[in-house]
This record gives structure tokens, sequence and C-alpha cells, in this order.
């Protein structure tokens, strides 16, 4: 994880001006929520630029700024680049208002993966709430690529309603990957027939083989927080616990000091962490 | 001895008389040279021709929320302490632009600034100070990161140190061991004594700017009036930051009921931040025409006192006073140690001095070591 990789959409000679894309495609998921489908303008950019499940770009909207959007398409669909984007601020809200045809600024991919490679071999169980899931989705299809590296793999995904959920019509493919999917909802509505709750709970649906098993996460902190707890009380090791965190970034490439927790740059020694690397941080509130 | 060749490491005394001499040879090399001027009853860093430019025969007095520059009978010109400004504003401007774009269609121009970067000579960095710049050089100019304006001004930089002679109250840089001695790292470094200047060549360039000039040899006396003045200069810094059990006093103690006493009295303004030598961080403003057509980006300093500073969709991280304090103090004696090798601090006291609710953090830290209640 400590390797550093130069990101392929960072210019030499100011790493803060971006590169231009295109909306290529945009999909509503939900209320609120969208893919936005990019090419790069710069042809020797979008054959190029790679990415690791689990990085991110910061999405650039000239006059609005910038903002840190994980990457949730396919890491080996090099053709395009898929980000789903909930418009909740200044410049995910102009991002709402782009055109297919229209140019975003792009800089990236930034930060650390979800441990791919490492995790060969362990059965997965991902935990995902509301839009937590986008940067989880790279991992998903990931194992989907390469079914016979993992073991028994768990998606276990909540979100507000059963209108917020994302991705449901991918849910079908993804059980065919031999992929047990659990749903859940905080508030149902007439035409739901699944479990009302939260993520956590869903842990009780299924016997872990601790050892041999990892959590990835993502999703509001306080998910998080007893998502490892879950994880933790079946004894999954602490660094087979994998989070990905969220905080106010500028610069995606530990200068600008905002997504600092403790030592660490969210954006550069994370998005996603081992849980033991946050453990003396993790439940210091407001820290 | 003009003829003579100088020798990096050696040390040399010239008038006081010829330091204009020394100034025009910086120019003529192409820098622009900066150093202490007295502005509004202040000190400020800014361009200087001359000599006379300094503050000669000023001291300031600091305590804890108090800046007074006085007058005293004495004629040297590096007695002063700085004030509020620090180098950092050179090499980091608090305002910068990074590119501008261009409305093109359903696209954008980028254009990036002008590259040709200043070349600056600092006239007067005190030890407290070099220190503060090489941390921030490892901040800006990483292996993984590299700030090209910082950079590009950083390999321009012509750096005249100064000894200390006469630290302020408020100066605890013997705690953190930056001064008062300036340590390596400099061009040319400057002793005053009462007529002449001792100077000590630390690079190539900072020969090469003396070669020619009227320099004696440094005589046994006068060395010795310099190690005196700075063995005086010592004994009078009586603030003290212990640092033995840092960076872990801070990291351990982030439920200290201690950061909500502090709060009470922190107006979380972030002028300590602003004055901070070693502050980064940093954000950045889009300013855009009124058609659309054009903006300009650019990146300012930033404080994490700053209530936006750690808003996100999740909300804010750090909502109230103590916590943002807690960010501050815990990240410059905590964990910027795990991130960049030392401590955030130099020891210079600024954010003693210009906090108008005088909290100093040498009096905050001791009590971090009492039980928690």
């Amino acid at each position: 994880m400590t390797t550093f990789i130069k990101p392929s959409a960072v210019h030499e000679a100011q790493p803060m001006a971006p590169h231009w894309a295109d909306v290529v495609e945009i999909v509503h998921e939900a209320e609120g929520i969208s893919t936005y489908w990019l090419k790069f303008q710069d042809k020797n950019l979008a054959e190029t630029y790679s990415f690791l499940p689990g990085q991110f770009n910061m999405v650039y909207i000239p006059g609005y700024g910038e903002a840190a959007i994980s990457i949730s398409s396919d890491a080996e669909d090099r053709t395009r680049i898929g980000h789903t984007i909930r418009f909740v601020g200044n410049v995910t809200r102009a991002v709402s208002r782009l055109k297919v045809g229209d140019a975003v600024g792009i800089r990236g991919p930034f930060g650390t993966p979800w441990p791919m490679v490492e995790l060969e071999g362990h059965d997965i169980t991902i935990a995902a709430g509301g839009i937590g899931l986008a940067p989880l989705r790279p991992a998903i299809y990931h194992i989907m690529n390469h079914r016979e590296r993992y073991g028994k793999v768990h998606i276990l995904y909540g979100a507000r309603t059963p209108n917020d959920m994302l991705y449901p019509e991918e849910y079908a493919l993804w059980k065919e990957n031999d992929i047990h999917v659990a749903t859940t909802v905080d508030r149902a509505d007439d035409t739901w027939k699944g479990s009302v709750g939260v993520v956590p709970m869903l842990f009780y649906r299924y016997r872990m083989d601790a050892p041999k098993s990892a959590v990835l996460t993502c999703g509001p902190e306080i998910m998080i927080r007893f998502v490892i707890f879950e994880g933790l009380a079946r004894r999954v090791p602490a660094d087979h616990i994998y989070v990905s965190l969220e905080r106010n970034m500028k610069c995606g490439q530990g200068s600008c000091g905002h997504c600092q927790l403790g030592p660490y740059f969210i954006c550069k020694d994370g998005p996603v962490f081992r849980f033991d690397q946050l453990e003396d941080f993790f439940n210091v509130e407001e820290f | 001895m003009s003829q003579e060749k100088l020798e990096i490491g050696s040390t040399y005394a010239l008038p006081k008389a010829e330091f204009d001499n020394l100034l025009a040879r910086l120019k003529e090399k192409g820098f622009e040279t900066l150093g202490a001027k007295v502005d509004h009853e202040t000190l400020v860093y800014e361009p200087i021709s001359a000599l006379a430019d300094l503050p000669q025969g000023y001291i300031s007095e600091q305590k804890a929320g108090e800046f007074r520059l006085k007058k005293t009978h004495h004629k040297r010109y590096f007695d002063y302490i700085p004030g509020a400004h620090s180098w950092k504003q050179f090499l980091f401007p608090s305002r910068q632009e990074l590119f501008t774009l261009h409305k093109n269609g359903d696209g954008w121009n980028t254009e990036l600034p002008d590259v040709e970067q200043p070349k600056y000579a600092f006239i007067g960095v005190r030890g407290c100070e070099l220190s503060a710049i090489q941390i921030q050089d490892g901040i800006f100019m990483r292996e993984d990161f590299t700030d090209p304006t910082y950079a590009k001004r950083r390999q321009n930089l012509f750096i005249l140190a100064v000894n200390c002679l006469h630290p302020a109250e408020t100066c605890f840089c013997t705690s953190l061991k930056t001064g008062p001695k300036v340590s390596p790292g400099f061009d040319i470094s400057l002793t005053e004594l009462e007529d002449v200047f001792l100077l000590e060549i630390g690079s190539e360039i900072g020969r090469l700017v003396l070669q020619g000039l009227p320099l004696e040899a440094s005589s046994a006396f006068l060395l010795q009036a310099a190690q005196k003045g700075l063995e005086r200069a010592e004994k009078k810094i009586q603030r003290e930051l212990d640092t033995s059990d840092l960076p872990d006093l801070m990291t351990k103690n982030l439920d200290h009921n201690h950061w909500q006493e502090i709060a009470e009295r922190c107006l979380s303004c972030g002028n300590c931040t602003q004055v901070c030598p070693t502050c980064f961080c940093w954000d950045t403003v889009d300013t855009s025409d009124l058609l659309g057509k054009e903006t300009k980006r650019e990146r300012v300093w930033d404080s994490c006192f700053n209530p936006s500073y750690s808003y996100y969709a999740g909300g804010n991280t750090r909502p109230t006073i103590s916590t943002r304090y807690r960010q501050w103090l815990t990240h410059k004696l905590g964990t910027w140690k795990e991130q960049y090798g030392t401590l955030g601090c130099v020891g210079c006291g600024r954010c003693i001095v210009w906090c108008p609710a005088g909290i100093d953090l040498t009096e905050e830290i001791p009590l971090f070591r009492e039980e928690k209640s």
C-alpha cells in the first residue's frame, strides 16, 4: 500500500490543473443520485488511464470547485469511467445540471485501493450503506471478473428506502456469479418484501469462517462503526477489516491538510484503511 | 583579503558600511532582497534595498497577546525579533493563481500562469525560521507531490541567516533545538557585533556573493564576542517546552478535559495558523466572470480553525472550538512527527504573541500531563 504509483491524470507542471473528460452517458440511479459515464478528451489518456478498485478522482466543475468522487465502474473496462454521484453539496449540485457532451475536469486516480490481490483465497463480506456501495462496486466487478480467486462472497447492502437502492438491476448478475446478496432498508414501502433494519443486522444471516474472512465496508460512519463491531465479534482479525472513509478533500495528494485523521491524510493514506491502522482514532468523537 | 579565495565554512568580518554592497551583489545576481521593515508600529518582511531599511535600534517586546516595537539607544540592525510575518508568505503565497480557464464551446481551455518565479534573497532568517523553511520543504517537495511554485522559488532562494543575540520573552527555540544559533542550510549566516558583521559562508552561492567584498579575516576576539553573545542569548531564553513525551502526550490525551478549558478562551480566529511559519493548510477558490466564460482558480491559505475546514457531505467533522484546537495542537506537536519526521513547532513563539486571547502553548502543554478529570 505504500509504493507510490503516479496517477495517470495529473499534470506534471501543475498537479492541481484538471484533465478534461466528456460526459458520454448519464444514468439515473435513485432520487438525487446519478451515474456519470466519462471519457477523457485526450485520446492517449483515455487509453492509458487506469485505476484500482476503491480509488477516487477529483471531479471539477469550473466556477464551483472540486469534489472527491470514488470511481464506481469496472477497472478492467478501459473504455470509460463511471462516477455515481449524490447531489448533496455545491459541486455535486452543479454536476446534477450537466448534460451529455459537457466537459468536466478530472484529476486522479488518488488514494489507496481495496486490497483485492492480498485477499485472494479469502471469503469476503462487502457491507455497504447508501452511496457507500459506489466505491465498492469496482471491488464487486473485480470479484466477478476473477471469481475463482475468492471464496464465499456476501454483499450486505442497505439504503434508506427501496427507491434509494443503487444498481438494483445488477443484483441478479451478482447472484449468477455465486455472490450472496442481502439487502435491507430503513423504511419500507408497499412494494418492499425484504428486510427492514440496519446493515450490521445482516451479519446474523450467515456463518462466517472468521480466520479466512475479510470485511470491506463503506457507508455512513455510524454504520461502519457497527459493521466493524460485528466483524470483530465474529473474530475477523482487525487487519482483515477494511474501511473506506470520507472527509473534506481539496488536493487529493496529501498536501492541503483538510482530510487529516490523526497522522493520516485520508486522500493519500486512505480512503481505504485496514481497521488496525485506525483503532486509536476511530472512536474519538469529532477528531 | 578581497583577492584571496573565500572558503565555505569559514567566517569573515564585513564592516557594516559595506553591507549595502552585499545587497547590491545579490541584486546583480538577480535576487530580490527581502528583509524586516518597520511598518505601522510592527515589523513586516518586504523588499529592502539598503541596510538603512532594516529596523535599526529597535527591539520588539513580545508577550502572550502582545507585540511592542521599542526604540533603544543602540545602533544595531538585527536586535529585533520578527513580527507576525514569516518567510512562508514568499515561498507559499497566501493567494496564488493555479490556472485560468477560458470557455471554448462545450469545453474549457486551461491557461497556466507564467512559470517564471521570483528569485528571492531572504535577509535576516532566524534559526527557528530556517528550520520552519526546512520543515515546509518536506511538505511541498515530497517525492509523490511537489508543489511547482514552492519548489521553483525554493530552488532559487538565497538565505542570509542571522544568529539571534536578543531573543524575546516568547522565544523557546532552545526547546526545539532550532536556535538561537542557526543550523546549516543557509548560504551566509550573520552575527552582528558592534562594528562589523561576522559572516559565515554556508554554500557556493554564498561564497560567490561575498567574493571580492572588503572582508577581513575574523579574529579570535571577534569569534569569541559572537560566541559570548550566543551564550548570553541562550541563557536569556527562559521559556521552555518539554518535548520529551511528545508526540505521545498529544495522541494519548485526545479525551483530556483540558481541551475544553482552552476552548473557553480560544476565539477560533486562526491567527496562530496564519502566523505559524510551518502551518501549510490551503484551500482552493474559483472566481468566475459574470458570463461564465472565464474562471480563475486560486490557492489560498486555510486554517483548521475555520468551521468550513472539515465540512463535507457527511457534516462537519470538527464542529466545536475544542475539537478544532485539539486538531491544531495534536497535529503540531503530535501527528506531524509521524507525517514529516519532526514536530511541527520551531519555538518561534508567534502563535503566543499573535493570539488575541493570549493562549500560550508552552503553558498549556504541561497541563495535559496532569490527571484527566
